[in-house]
């Protein structure tokens, strides 16, 4: 299955291109990713574990990043083995244009699964895996430029107010400003 | 006042009391004492290069006795088919090797890769997890068309492309139906799929393997229909071992509907590893296992042609279809679209040429096999939706354009212009028994009532014939059958009077235990409480082919038959001395034998005791002892047939397809249990209606099988059914065989899907949409809806 979909990050492309080969962002975006070890010029071991419908699997596998150039586009690939269910794997084209202050990053993502979990979960696999796109780079947005103000507003007037000095800045621009 | 025992009585099923009550001796519930389990680990790609198997870190896990990968099969012989099918330029047909386990390459999803076997089956399946397999995947296969193009990546890398054999027939008559065409007043075509169904019997396969290390002899339990049928194909192709050193048990099985015909890679494997291990190896199938290693079934894409003259007489048919054999050839696979489908292509009609042709294709897909009807369905379905379509064509009435063509009682024996001769039918009179069962006459009126509510009413019919009693040997062994297809019976008669009968069929669902004990009381006048079926094992039943082809009852109930006659001939020989008179005076009735004329007799139990304890008995003459085997053969095929009638309602704003009514009229020839057919028919309709409403089993383009649990496939429930009307009492004996049967188990699912699919279709034609002329199966409420919108 395909799936496209962009989103404005209000960051320039620079920075936006930083955190994309930073593996500390990239395990935080992956969706139940336990562990990723490895470079941007080697590949990523990582270890994913996820639930498609009634199967729950840990997977194993390998994160690469191909065709890059800096700081425009690249090909983020995955592939892992799910031991009895089954194997996963996906990728996305994505693309990194300035857009006003921020960038428009555009994304073309593919994803297949094989084994029981295509056997149990094929007629939930077009929305799982629409899912797990928008979640990669929901918190890929999020990492660079922190919560929507508007997210964050219920928070700050709610009980637990421990979040209310941070400063509204994703994680990863705080690293780095 | 119906009988209550015998030929013709509604006897009830003396196994129930087993089955209904948990005392099923079923494979799964044999246990032998130090079995070992297996797990196999198959493959979750459709095709792709095996580069390496590591076993290591699997076998040093907990309780694991050894971890089987092709490699440890050293002098294992490949899965054998059983059947050779010759092209249409008369080469033989492309087979490829079928290992056990894949050697080299995957080939479907499913496709066995490596076995461990284990203390508990916890243990070898914890193992499993920890095997390192290398598969590089490669494009896989799964359209028929495309795996036939230019090009396409071949499921065998040995064979020159993924066609199995282009079957033409008659290829003598080819020149003369296109003839027939290009001068035809009237052609009709339609493009249909038959779609791929997956047989779901109630119990899944279970295989136990033993070895006895003092005799070196080799046992396998496993639900088969046949065991003797896996004794041979098993122990002379797969791994080497005689006859007399290899048992077979096929106990209990809980349905089989033909998944349950072919040898298997598990069986062999469980026998091979029992004596590599020296234990019991045990192998339970999961229901997801089940889905993607058991063979399916139908799975045919076809354009069917029928030409017409003026007078609408069917001049001339011709089909092009491509049947899916899947990624290796099953036992049977090559016959079925073959000569099980080709040969039915005349139907109930006096059609006089026809032409048939079947590309047989490999896809990185499960084998596809036999399924209830095997090839009959496909053809039934095809014919019958394209009469149907051609009346509504031409205007007139689906009955009777049907009626117009069929072959007349007068008209039997007839010689069809595809191969069989049909003995004996009358397709009018079971048209008749429909027409008045389902109230045709009333249908109007119930139209309209539907009308008022909104729904659409149709009505649609459909005729069948099907070949059973699948033989005979001297026949198929021309046609490609590498074995006969005879059957066997012994009837050994106790020294009370008891009978034993040790039969080669076997009796998975069918209630052989209660009718073939019903045709001994009826030939002997004992009660059926004194005879005891025995089947299933091949160390005590003589050799036979087994069950399928609704063919127990026309070949295995025959030469139980021709034994029974033996018996009772010696019998009277005993009587005679016994009764000082000639066996030629001697005459058995109600268990007595007496001389004609006379008012000496003596019983049964006194002739079976002087058999057995021969004190004045004629020991010059005659053996003592009163047992006798005997071997059946048939001269022709059985022909059951009849019609078929279904009542729908469709909603248009859903598409829903509601079945409001279902009638089956049928001639299955002399009926010895009404109540078994009646049951045999009812599950033949569900199985049927199922796979023109419900049941499809898909793959995505990638050759994942995403049917493969009951939440994505629908087999039918109670609820989807109505109540059926079934008849039997048109009956024309088959001539050919002593009990005159003609079998009864696969007409349910061969008449009803064309029958159901033609009601859709003349609701919609009611409705006034006449531009919906066909809809695929299954008619889920997607596919109705979307025809019409």
């Amino acid at each position: 299955m395909q799936l496209n979909d962009e989103r404005i990050i209000k960051a320039d492309p620079a920075t936006v291109w930083a955190a994309i080969l930073d593996p500390a962002v990239l395990q935080a975006c992956i969706p139940g990713c336990e562990s990723l070890t490895g470079s941007v010029a080697e590949g990523f071991e990582a270890v994913v574990s996820q639930k498609v419908g009634p199967v729950s699997a840990r997977f194993t596998g390998l994160v690469t990043l191909s065709d890059v150039l800096a700081p425009h586009s690249l090909t983020i690939s995955g592939e892992g083995k799910g031991g009895v269910a089954g194997f996963a794997k996906g990728g996305a084209s994505v693309s990194f244009v300035p857009e006003g202050e921020g960038t428009k990053l555009t994304y073309a993502a593919e994803a297949k699964v094989g084994g029981k979990i295509a056997q149990l979960g094929s007629r939930i696999i077009d929305s799982f895996a629409r899912k797990l796109a928008d979640e990669f780079f929901q918190r890929f947005q999020d990492a660079v430029e922190g919560p929507d103000a508007e997210e964050e507003e219920p928070q700050a007037s709610g009980a637990d107010n421990e979040n209310q000095d941070k400063p509204k800045k994703g994680w990863f621009r705080r690293l780095i400003s | 006042m119906p009988k209550d025992g015998g030929i013709g009585a509604s006897t009830k099923r003396r196994e129930d009391v087993r089955f209904l009550t948990g005392k099923g001796r079923y494979t799964d519930d044999i246990n032998i004492r130090g079995q070992a389990y297996a797990h196999f680990v198959r493959s979750d790609m459709a095709h792709g290069i095996l580069n390496s198997i590591d076993t290591a870190a699997a076998e040093a896990m907990p309780g694991v006795i050894k971890v089987f990968t092709a490699a440890d099969l050293a002098g294992v012989g490949g899965i054998p088919t059983g059947w050779q099918v010759t092209d249409r330029h008369g080469k033989p047909m492309q087979e490829p090797k079928h290992p056990v386990l894949a050697e080299g390459k995957v080939r479907h999803v499913g496709d066995p890769i490596a076995v461990v076997v284990a203390e508990t089956l916890d243990q070898a399946r914890d193992a499993a997890e920890m095997l390192d397999i290398d598969i590089t995947e490669l494009p896989a296969v799964v359209d028929m068309r495309a795996a036939l193009a230019e090009g396409a990546p071949k499921v065998h890398d040995d064979l020159t492309s993924n066609l199995c054999y282009d079957w033409g027939f008659v290829e003598e008559n080819k020149a003369a139906v296109d003839a027939a065409f290009a001068s035809a007043a009237h052609v009709v075509s339609l493009d249909l799929v038959n779609n791929r169904l997956v047989a779901n019997p109630m119990e899944p396969r279970v295989a136990v393997g033993d070895f006895e290390d003092h005799s070196g002899n080799s046992t396998l339990y496993t639900t088969s229909q046949n065991p003797h049928v896996i004794r041979l194909l098993m122990g002379a192709f797969v791994l080497g071992i005689p006859e007399s050193k290899l048992r077979v048990v096929a106990p209990d099985v809980g349905g089989g509907f033909g998944s349950k015909i072919y040898h298997y890679a598990e069986e062999a494997f469980v026998t091979f590893a029992a004596k590599q291990l020296k234990r019991p190896v045990k192998w339970t199938s999961t229901r997801s296992e089940a889905f993607m290693s058991d063979a399916h079934g139908r799975d045919h894409v076809t354009k069917i042609e029928l030409a017409l003259d003026a007078d609408h007489n069917f001049t001339a048919l011709r089909t092009d279809t491509y049947a899916n054999m899947g990624a290796y050839l099953s036992t049977f696979a090559p016959c079925i679209p073959t000569w099980l489908h080709g040969t039915l292509m005349a139907g109930n009609y006096k059609t006089p040429l026809i032409y048939v042709n079947v590309k047989a294709v490999f896809t990185n897909t499960v084998p596809v096999d036999a399924y209830r009807g095997a090839g009959r369905p496909e053809a039934t379905f095809q014919l019958e939706r394209l009469v149907d379509k051609a009346a509504r064509q031409l205007g007139v009435s689906p009955v009777e354009l049907r009626r117009k063509n069929f072959i007349k009682p007068d008209q039997f024996p007839y010689q069809t212009p595809v191969a069989v001769v049909y003995d004996t039918g009358n397709y009018d009179a079971t048209m008749d028994k429909l027409l008045e069962l389902s109230d045709h006459a009333g249908f109007a009126a119930r139209r309209a009532e539907s009308a008022a509510r909104g729904k659409w009413r149709g009505f649609g019919v459909a005729s069948y014939i099907e070949a059973c009693g699948i033989a005979p040997s001297n026949l198929v062994g021309q046609l490609g059958a590498r074995a006969g297809l005879y059957e066997s019976a012994t009837v050994r008669v106790n020294a009370t009077g008891s009978i034993t009968i040790f039969t080669g069929s076997h009796s998975h669902g069918q209630g052989h235990e209660t009718t073939f004990a019903q045709v001994v009381s009826e030939m002997i006048g004992i009660d059926a409480g004194q005879v005891e079926i025995v089947h299933g094992d091949t160390s005590n039943t003589p050799m036979g082919m087994g069950t399928y082809g609704s063919r127990s009852l026309a070949v295995g109930g025959s030469a139980m038959v021709k034994a029974l006659n033996k018996v009772i001939n010696k019998a009277k020989k005993i009587a005679g001395h016994l009764l000082e008179a000639s066996d030629e005076d001697i005459v058995l009735k109600d268990g007595k034998f007496t001389v004609a004329g006379t008012d000496k007799s003596v019983d049964w139990s006194g002739v079976t005791l002087a058999a057995y304890v021969p004190h004045n008995y004629p020991l010059d003459s005659l053996e003592p002892g009163l047992e006798e085997t005997a071997f059946y053969d048939p001269s022709n095929f059985t022909y059951p047939a009849g019609a078929y009638g279904c009542e729908v309602e469709v909603d248009p704003e859903t598409g829903k397809v509601t079945v409001l009514a279902f009638t089956a009229a049928d001639d299955f020839g002399n009926v010895v249990n009404p109540m078994i057919v009646e049951g045999q028919v009812h599950g033949g309709l569900a199985q049927g209606i199922g796979q023109a409403l419900l049941e499809n089993c898909a793959y995505d383009a990638e050759g994942q099988l995403l049917s493969a649990s009951f939440m994505d496939y629908a087999m039918p429930r109670a609820d989807d059914l109505p109540m059926f009307k079934v008849d039997h009492s048109c009956v024309t004996p088959c001539t050919h065989n002593p009990l005159g049967v003609k079998g009864c188990g696969e007409a349910g699912a061969i008449g009803s899907p064309p029958a159901l699919v033609n009601a859709v279709i003349d609701a919609i034609h009611g409705a006034g949409r006449t531009d919906v002329t066909h809809i695929n199966m299954p008619l889920t409420p997607a596919r109705v809806w979307s025809a019409l919108n």
